[in-house]
């Protein structure tokens, strides 16, 4: 683990943009991967969601 | 594959086989079915005169004048409301109408005939650019080019698609997608291929040759200093006014979108969206199996860029018919077709391809009539899947003009506006009962 960081990262982000944003900054080799749960994480949705399958 | 799957197959399927041909104008009391001397439609879900916003209550009051029933802004104000004129959506009545929408008995509008499916809908006349009834602009200057419209300039194009045996609306739109047009805010194709098709017939009709006429003269000194020579016939003012605006195709665009997202409405178990509008204050949007029923929620303002001199703290909230385009799979859906839009909207070219691509995952099919060049011809995300936006948290993406919050100033800029995620959710609901 520790020699991973002494070498060039190439980091795929998901979730927050602002994480690759920052490492972009820094120079640093990112891919943001936009991702949130799905039905914004609402249970209740979800249960909907299930019955109209 | 699950029955409402199939059933959003078979709407998509219908939508893209629809085929909205322009076969006439004639006047909105005549022609759409229901309308009537004292019924004004407009945009969006249906709304009290008490809940307008600036830009709409303009555009009746004006209407109200227009029509005979008032001879100023107070007292038209006093007539809307009083309840004698009535208000309904253009949505209603298979009509739709750019920003505020309003289409009164007196206006004449095009009459598109799907020839696949049958049925026929409506749109008024597009006034251009500045002030204008739609931006609740209801000054002589107003009135006078809404009289020129009705009065000299439908005659001449009513008698043209006639000579013509109908123009091929959706096929003028696929082609302007191949030309840099999205088919909502970047116009310029659809409308020099409308104008091409159309102008061979404009000069051939017995109105066009005429110079003088019994209506306000159009000032079209900004086109050629010619116009004020009153040498011109009245094919040349048609075509000069054409030319001067790139909204002209844009009503009888949306016409042939609701055309097609009317082929999707009503199959059963359908999940795909068939009407998104918006009246100013609210933004609402209907479902193919959920029939008449509207979900609604308070509109937001648009983001995008403002004209010198006005700030966001101007704007009107969204409104209007015109996101029936992005309905069908174009306008903001096709950004990537047209990345010059970012000029007008904010935002660079590949955020133009962002937003296509975004899209893709709340459609349930690539469209096989519009296609992105960019993209390997790639069709455009067609059929938006209710369930998809709220599994996703991705609403549709809306390219749209953005109007000042009082009536009478007009468009004070043009920028990309998020539905309310809260109807798709209320869609949902109602679909799992």
């Amino acid at each position: 683990m520790e020699d991973l960081f002494k070498k060039e990262l190439k980091i795929i982000n998901m979730g927050l943009e602002g994480f690759a944003e920052t490492l972009k900054e820094r120079g640093t080799t990112v891919l943001h991967v936009r991702w949130q749960p799905p039905a914004m994480g609402d249970d209740s949705l979800l249960s909907l969601l299930d019955k109209l399958k | 594959m699950s029955k409402i799957d199939q059933a959003n197959q078979e709407a998509v399927k219908r939508m893209m086989l629809s085929r909205p041909v322009w076969v006439d104008v004639g006047k909105a009391k005549d022609v759409i079915p229901g309308m009537k001397d004292n019924l004004f439609l407009h945009a969006g879900p249906p709304i009290t005169w008490d809940r307008m916003s600036g830009p709409l209550k303009g555009a009746i009051i004006g209407g109200i004048i227009y029509e005979g029933k008032a001879k100023n802004a107070e007292e038209a104000e006093k007539i809307a409301a009083s309840g004698e004129i009535e208000f309904a959506p253009c949505h209603h009545f298979n009509t739709v109408g750019p920003m505020a929408g309003v289409t009164t008995p007196s206006q004449m509008v095009f009459i598109l005939e799907d020839k696949e499916w049958g049925g026929f809908t409506y749109s008024n006349m597009n006034e251009g650019y500045g002030k204008v009834l739609r931006y609740g602009a209801f000054d002589e200057e107003v009135l006078n080019r809404l009289k020129w419209l009705d009065n000299v300039y439908a005659p001449v194009i009513k008698e043209a698609v006639s000579l013509a045996g109908g123009v091929d609306i959706k096929s003028i739109i696929a082609q302007a997608l191949h030309m840099g047009d999205d088919g909502h805010n970047r116009n310029r194709a659809t409308t020099s291929l409308f104008i091409r098709t159309i102008a061979p017939f404009v000069a051939e009709t017995e109105w066009g040759k005429k110079k003088d006429y019994d209506a306000p003269r159009l000032d079209l000194s900004n086109v050629s200093e010619y116009f004020k020579s009153g040498k011109a016939s009245v094919a040349a003012e048609v075509l000069a006014f054409m030319h001067s605006n790139d909204l002209t195709s844009l009503n009888a665009i949306m016409a042939a979108c609701k055309s097609m997202a009317l082929a999707a409405h009503g199959v059963e178990n359908s999940t795909i969206v068939t009407t998104m509008s918006r009246n100013g204050t609210d933004f609402g949007i209907r479902v193919s199996s959920t029939g008449d029923k509207w979900f609604t929620a308070p509109a937001n303002v648009p983001d995008g860029l403002y004209f010198s001199g006005y700030t966001a703290a101007d704007a009107n909230a969204d409104i209007g018919d015109s996101v029936i385009t992005e309905t069908v799979g174009i306008g903001g859906f096709a950004m990537a077709a047209a990345p010059a839009i970012v000029n007008f909207i904010g935002g660079s070219p590949a955020d133009a391809f962002e937003a296509t691509n975004e899209m893709y995952e709340i459609t349930v099919a690539e469209n096989n009539n519009f296609n992105i060049p960019a993209m390997d011809f790639k069709g455009t995300p067609t059929g938006i899947d209710v369930r998809k936006v709220v599994e996703k948290g991705i609403v549709p993406r809306i390219n749209t003009g953005i109007a000042h919050k009082e009536p009478g100033i007009g468009q004070v800029g043009a920028g990309i506006v998020k539905p309310p995620m809260e109807i798709f959710i209320d869609a949902i609901k109602e679909l799992a009962k």
